[in-house]
């Protein structure tokens, strides 16, 4: 069914790894060219969830098609959301309220913690560290009680819409955010202590999958996994969104650009969420949720790009409008797609054991990349 | 470096570039023959450094097929969006994923979607539909009896 | 005062003087078979059951508790539902020896409890080369391996089996020379020998540093030649789904699985006669009332403990370390341990002509 791959000589193994597999966390179907256990050639085949979020998303209205791209990259929903929802509001030009633009952010990192957590505990397993995954787990779980009960959902919570948020704050949020602010900062150094410090793990890490700062720029690579290779490419610190320009926190940068340096980027990153969730926890400013705005969106004719920081990098919403009711192209520029577009680069020349390090360290979710 | 001053550098490059006002970013129209030499310019040209082509799109207007890239400077921190009209019938364009390895899979992604064929391409495949799947999904055009629901 | 050695001694009287001595014989083979399989099936039962209990204490969880009194009968639903299930044979596979690869890897197992003293004077088979035979026993359990992944048809079976491979016969060689080094000290290659000569201290303590080195290597050697995590890299679930026996089910899948385990308590027991005296209760030198005290616990009960003392090490590295890379197993084995246990060979023999320990 697939071409041949590469140039394979006599004594190479073409191995299928995929769209079943442990370390793919997914359906990522990879189609390896091995030399023994080293690898020649990485050759990825996507589309196993494939749902023409695209496409759908030319039939949907403003309102709807926000929530379709939940189902991307479906541990930063709200991120995803978020994108969207930015790009309708330039579009229609709607000044978003203080508290909704705080309410988001606050999302977003929570979120975002939620996703580093998740693959904090993936990454662990992938190099053979099973006890870590129950671990961030258990810490994910309080994470996912919040937005439950703000949102009404754990993982696709659907709560931003354009505009502001679906509904207000639940009365419990702040006191429970802060619980929880309590609870993860001892149990990051147990992170720390538990992962980062561990000689194999370390030695599993250093000096494997480099890539280098110009090829990451050139393949795309954005998020932690191109702040490891030292490119600054932080959008909410480039190009704010809502109130990210005021907000203190650091773009954190490794230049050692191996699997490592990746590592410590979204360990590091944990922090910076934490602490942005600090600055706002007590600062959410009353007043509306939502803006006004009218039961049917219709956008200017034109064409509208907005970009956000998910946790697995830049995502640009690249939406062109026909002044009708329904977009008339929506383009979605997912971080996992120009990630894993590197894959075949970074992963050459090292071992089969040190591909999953990889994977790992890039933080493929396959919905992102298959949309 | 802003949205004028970026203009008339690009001018001063290639005198007879087309711009489109109005957009976010600076926006350059042109047609696929154009494309390599525009955009290995706009990379390779000291001050403007394009180096991070961070989306590249397909859009099909019925009458033709645009070619979408978005390109930033890592170095400058502008951007400029290269629009580039690729005829319906026959639809080429160059490559450039010579020029930003990234695209190499952005554009088996419009290839896949839209039918475009890029030229000079290491290797155009389907990347998310199955291999003999017949039709480019995303054109307008395009008709599914069975999975897709007409409101 | 509970003695295993009362049981036997019993038993074979008994049946002496009701049979005549062939017949003896031949009864007293099928009692052993009868035991070895039931301690078989007993080890596989209480070792899953062990090891998902402690995974589940070191990952906040509760493990099984449902079957049974908190969840102890859940193995053996798990090895009901395994009997039932169909044991399927891929299309290309070597039928023949997919199918005896459990099997060579089960009798391996099987064949090096002989020699294993679980007690005062309760040993099937005292034979005068025991360490050496359990060594040379051992070591067969890779062509089961090798066996296995190579008859599957399946390219991560087959890589599986290749590191399999090539850990198990790196690892062999500091394993042997870790064992080594307390024959040298005991003079003799009997296990009950060996056992008895550390009846005023067991060779961890008697045999100072050099003994503390060689019990380390010997329990790294071992984590890797049972194909444990951090050195699980025949099966390296991330990588290759299940390695050598991906593609097993039933039954057969189930042979693998306990042969893992009792391969375990082998290499614990085996660890545990060495350097941890066997059944020799904790004695100290010449303190007669301390040790008159410690001889009233049954042998058995020192032997188990220790044994399980051991499993439990080897199951708490499981759940804490990440896993080697292939090349950095084989690195640690031939540019550390091996040179470092050779040395340390070296080192004990110095001692034991000097005679510099107790």
């Amino acid at each position: 069914m697939f071409e041949e791959v590469g140039t394979t000589t006599e004594g190479d193994l073409v191995i299928n790894v995929g769209p079943q597999h442990p370390a793919t966390h997914g359906v990522l179907h990879l189609v390896l060219t091995l030399n023994g256990e080293t690898i020649k050639n990485v050759e990825p085949h996507l589309g196993y969830i494939h749902r023409s979020i695209e496409k759908m998303s030319e039939s949907l209205t403003y309102r709807q098609f926000i929530y379709v791209t939940s189902r991307m990259d479906y541990l930063s929903s709200h991120i995803n959301n978020h994108a969207c929802a930015l790009t309708v509001e330039k579009g229609l030009q709607i000044e978003v309220p203080a508290r909704a633009q705080v309410i988001r952010v606050l999302m977003d990192e929570l979120t975002r913690l939620a996703s580093h957590q998740l693959w904090w505990g993936a990454m662990a397993m992938d190099v053979g560290a099973l006890t870590p995954f129950f671990h961030a787990f258990r810490e994910r779980e309080a994470i996912n009680e919040i937005m439950e009960e703000t949102c009404g959902a754990r993982l696709t919570m659907n709560y931003i819409c354009p505009g502001g948020v679906m509904i207000d704050l639940h009365p419990n949020f702040q006191r429970k955010v802060k619980e929880f602010i309590t609870l993860f900062k001892s149990k990051i150094d147990e992170y720390d202590e538990m992962v980062t410090g561990n000689i194999i793990f370390q030695n599993r890490m250093k000096g494997i999958g480099l890539l280098s700062k110009e090829d990451a720029i050139s393949y795309g690579v954005s998020g932690p996994a191109a702040r490891g290779s030292g490119v600054s490419c932080d959008i909410r610190k480039l190009y704010p969104y809502e109130i990210y320009g005021s907000l203190n926190f650091e773009e954190i940068l490794e230049t050692g650009g191996d699997c490592f340096a990746r590592y410590l980027v979204r360990f590091k990153e944990m922090r910076q969420s934490l602490s942005i969730i600090e600055q706002l926890i007590d600062n959410i400013p009353e007043g509306d949720f939502q803006a006004k705005t009218k039961a049917v969106l219709k956008l200017p004719k034109g064409e509208f790009y907005s970009r956000v920081e998910t946790a697995r990098g830049e995502l640009g919403v690249y939406l062109i409008s026909e002044g009708g009711t329904t977009p008339y192209r929506v383009k979605y520029r997912s971080p996992g797609f120009s990630n894993l577009s590197a894959l075949n680069h970074m992963s050459k020349g090292y071992k089969l054991g040190d591909l999953v390090a990889i994977m790992g360290t890039l933080d493929l979710v396959i919905p992102d990349i298959d949309r | 470096m802003t949205n004028e001053a970026l203009q008339e550098t690009i001018t001063a490059l290639i005198p007879d570039t087309q711009f489109e006002t109005g957009a976010e970013w600076l926006t350059i129209t042109t047609d696929a023959v154009a494309i390599k030499p525009l955009l290995t310019a706009l990379r390779q040209t000291a001050g403007l450094d394009f180096d991070y082509l961070f989306c590249l799109s397909g859009v099909d207007w019925k009458t033709h097929f645009n070619i979408v890239y978005h390109l930033s400077s890592t170095t400058q921190r502008h951007t400029v969006v290269v629009k580039a009209k690729v005829n319906r019938d026959n639809p080429e364009i160059d490559t450039v994923s010579d020029i930003w390895r990234t695209a190499e899979f952005h554009e088996l992604e419009a290839y896949d979607l839209f039918g475009i064929i890029f030229t000079g391409h290491p290797g155009l495949r389907r990347l998310f539909l199955t291999d003999d799947w017949k039709g480019w999904p995303l054109r307008k055009d395009y008709e599914d009896p069975i999975n897709m629901i007409k409101l | 005062m509970f003695s295993l050695e009362g049981i036997t001694d019993a038993i074979y009287s008994w049946l002496n003087s009701t049979f005549n001595p062939t017949i003896a014989l031949l009864i007293e083979f099928a009692i052993v078979v009868v035991c070895v399989i039931g301690l078989f099936a007993v080890l596989g039962l209480v070792l899953v059951f062990m090891e998902r209990k402690v995974s589940a204490y070191m990952q906040i969880r509760l493990g099984p508790n449902r079957v049974g009194f908190k969840g102890s009968m859940q193995t053996m639903a798990d090895t009901l539902k395994l009997v039932l299930k169909e044991g399927l044979v891929p299309d290309g596979a070597d039928k023949f020896l997919f199918n005896l690869a459990p099997f060579v890897v089960m009798i391996v197992a099987m064949l090096i409890l002989a020699p294993i003293p679980f007690a005062r004077n309760f040993q099937m088979w005292d034979i005068n080369i025991g360490v050496l035979y359990v060594t040379a026993v051992s070591s067969l359990s890779v062509i089961g391996i090798l066996m296995a992944g190579w008859s599957s048809n399946n390219k991560y079976s087959l890589l599986g089996a290749m590191r399999s491979g090539a850990q198990i016969v790196s690892y062999e060689l500091s394993a042997g020379l870790a064992v080594l080094s307390i024959v040298v000290l005991t003079g003799s290659l009997q296990l009950s020998d060996i056992v008895n000569s550390q009846q005023d201290g067991w060779w961890i303590f008697k045999g100072h540093i050099p003994a503390i080195i060689s019990f380390v290597i010997f329990i790294i050697a071992v984590t890797a030649e049972t194909n444990r995590a951090p050195f699980d890299l025949a099966e390296a679930e991330s990588e290759l789904t299940a390695g050598f026996h991906t593609e097993y089910s039933g039954m057969r899948f189930a042979l693998f699985f306990l042969a893992e385990y009792v391969n375990i308590f082998i290499v614990c027991s085996i660890g545990a006669i060495l350097f941890l005296g066997g059944w020799m209760p904790f004695h100290i030198g010449n303190w007669e009332a301390f040790n008159h005290v410690m001889d009233f616990i049954p042998s058995s009960v020192w032997f188990f403990g220790k044994v399980f003392f051991l499993i439990f090490l080897i199951m708490w590295f499981r759940w804490t370390f990440p896993r080697l890379r292939i090349d950095q197993l084989l690195n640690l084995e031939w540019k550390y341990l091996l040179p470092i246990s050779m040395f340390n060979l070296l080192l004990m023999t110095l001692m034991a002509i000097m005679g510099w320990y107790f």
